[in-house]
């Protein structure tokens, strides 16, 4: 079977399973909804984290504004349900990119810690922010509208539209990915002075990059707000201590600065989670707590990284002595990593 | 022929300490030009003001007639002038094709196409065959990382190929490569310059190397100009031989 077949058989399964799901466990329809959340927040903060090398630690800020616009759209435009909702997430998706756009022309210009720091900075003062703002509930937070379809089928609904999100974040990433974007934030992961050396339009990209997460992380923070109903501004909307966390330790888990590596460990991450709120409930934070720093002890480039360390030909890192054709190649180049 | 670069009268200090002190040089199209001087004249530091890695202090900068002495580095990249690094610096966790690949010229990428654009065909091409010039074909698909110090400098050389550059600053290109590939990279300089047409500043600190590279020589000491002149007449100047041995 060629690679292709293999790569699309594998992604037909996954699809199947991921559609079947609700079928099968539709007492779990929520968890999974925040399962495909998970995967987003790990997605959205690998481009910039993993592929670009700039840790974000502010990238829930986004999450919470798309929440907040989303609610606000829903209550004050009198559209319906379902156009309240797209509109919404539509406007939530914009906002976080616009002011990713204008915040990252000033922050990017930071490196490494500096912008680490910086970007804390930045949903803590959202939260304060947003919990002394009258229009937006202030501290008593902001409830969204009641889902309008039969009971029972609510989860379901919000299940697939995450479950579209996650797919359609995940494909235009992989786009990004294949194409001189992902080569070039790579680039500036590496070195960037030297990409700045060879003429390189760091900014331009930097600025692109933070846009398109933030854009992802703006529709996904839409419709988490109407998956919880209720938003908080400091514990669900700009949660800085566990969103803000996690979606840097699922990255990492999974392994900085591939495609699958923030899926794998978004998933691993959140069944755990599950699991020790079941099974170790009065005792769960410490054990969270502890799971993290096995994560950065012993995982520090991730279960992806470890497998790509291990088995670099898996990935096309190989010595190739064919004979190069005059102006060709002679074999046709590694499909770029998909992994 | 013309002159492609014309630095007047540059002067920088950090502090007190003067790293160039009025140095004017030039260099015409076409040509190899040699920079050396002992540990601490200045050199690195007179690279840095050309390419714009630092303001200069005082002094004016031309390349093609154009002022750049106020420009930063990506500008003046985009205007054909590349400069390699004395640490060789390369993107370490991409492969050596993909390194060539990010490296095309980035005057012609418009910042709108910046997300869309897909790998050209003939940019991989392009980069298969100067990988092939430096040797390095068969590492094409091995992390840039992983290569020794010496392969790691001939990447960087090819990445600056690649960009089509009008010039290029080399900043020590044969420090820690293995003596029997240096004849193998002087070679590969000298076509480079006479086929693709590429002028060459060259900073070097091995005098067999530079003697039979460069057309014209430009010495430095302690942030000074000290000599200038064709190789024989550099050799064999006592000011140049002095300042080596540590007469100073």
């Amino acid at each position: 079977m060629s690679r292709t077949a293999a790569r699309l058989l594998g992604y037909g399964v996954l699809v199947g399973v991921a559609l079947a799901a609700p079928a099968v466990l539709p007492d779990y329809r929520t968890q999974m909804s925040f399962l495909w959340l998970m995967i987003v927040f790990a997605l959205t903060w690998d481009l910039l984290g993993g592929q670009m090398g700039y840790n974000s630690f502010g990238n829930v800020f986004f999450f919470g504004i798309g929440m907040y616009a989303c609610a606000v759209i829903q209550r004050d435009a009198g559209l319906g349900y379902y156009t309240g909702l797209f509109v919404g997430a539509g406007a939530g998706g914009l906002l976080s990119l616009a002011l990713a756009g204008v915040l990252g022309s000033g922050l990017l210009g930071l490196r490494g810690h500096y912008f680490a720091i910086a970007t804390l900075g930045l949903g803590i003062a959202a939260g304060e922010f947003a919990s002394g703002w009258d229009y937006i509930g202030a501290g008593s937070g902001m409830v969204t509208p009641l889902y309008p379809g039969e009971a029972g089928t609510r989860e379901g609904f919000f299940y697939f539209l995450m479950f579209g999100l996650t797919v359609a974040t995940f494909l235009v990433l992989r786009w990004l990915y294949s194409g001189r974007f992902g080569l070039a934030i790579n680039a500036i992961r590496d070195d960037e002075d030297k990409a700045e050396a060879m003429g390189m339009h760091t900014t331009v990209y930097k600025t692109a990059a933070w846009c398109t997460s933030a854009f992802f992380l703006g529709i996904s923070g839409a419709f988490a707000g109407n998956i919880i109903g209720f938003i908080d501004p400091r514990d669900v909307a700009f949660a800085g201590p566990t969103f803000g966390v996690w979606m840097v330790l699922m990255a990492i888990l999974g392994g900085k600065g591939t495609l699958w590596g923030p899926v794998i460990g978004a998933t691993v991450f959140h069944i755990t989670q599950e699991l020790f709120w079941t099974y170790l409930l009065g005792w769960q934070r410490v054990a969270l707590g502890l799971l993290i720093v096995l994560i950065v002890v012993f995982f520090p480039v991730g279960i992806l990284g470890y497998v790509r360390e291990r088995w670099p030909e898996l990935f096309g890192h190989r010595v190739d002595e064919s004979t190069p054709q005059r102006g060709g190649s002679t074999s046709s180049a590694p499909a770029k990593e998909d992994a | 022929m013309s002159v492609i670069l014309e630095v007047r009268k540059v002067n920088k200090a950090f502090g007190g300490l003067v790293a160039n002190a009025d140095v004017s040089l030039d260099v015409e199209e076409g040509r190899i030009v040699g920079l050396i001087g002992p540990n601490g004249s200045g050199k690195t530091t007179l690279f840095n003001s050309i390419v714009g890695y630092h303001p200069v202090d005082s002094g004016s900068v031309r390349f093609r007639g154009q002022e750049i002495s106020d420009m930063r580095v990506p500008q003046v990249a985009r205007l054909g002038m590349l400069r390699t690094f004395q640490q060789t610096r390369i993107y370490g966790g991409m492969t050596c094709v993909q390194n060539m690949q990010i490296s095309t010229r980035q005057a012609n990428v418009k910042p709108w196409q910046v997300m869309f654009n897909k790998i050209p065909r003939q940019d991989t091409e392009r980069a298969e065959a100067l990988l092939e010039f430096v040797g390095l074909h068969a590492k094409r698909f091995l992390r840039a990382g992983d290569l020794s110090f010496g392969q790691q400098k001939l990447l960087e050389f090819a990445m600056a190929l690649m960009s089509e550059p009008k010039m290029l600053l080399l900043d020590e290109p044969t420090a820690g490569i293995n003596p029997t590939l240096i004849n193998g990279l002087m070679d590969r300089l000298q076509r480079v310059n006479r086929e693709l047409g590429v002028t060459l500043l060259v900073i070097e600190h091995n005098m067999r190397v530079i003697m039979n590279l460069a057309e014209y020589i430009y010495c430095l000491a302690h942030g000074e100009l000290l000599a200038q002149g064709r190789p024989e007449e550099i050799r064999n100047d006592q000011r140049v031989i002095d300042a080596y041995l540590g007469e100073h």
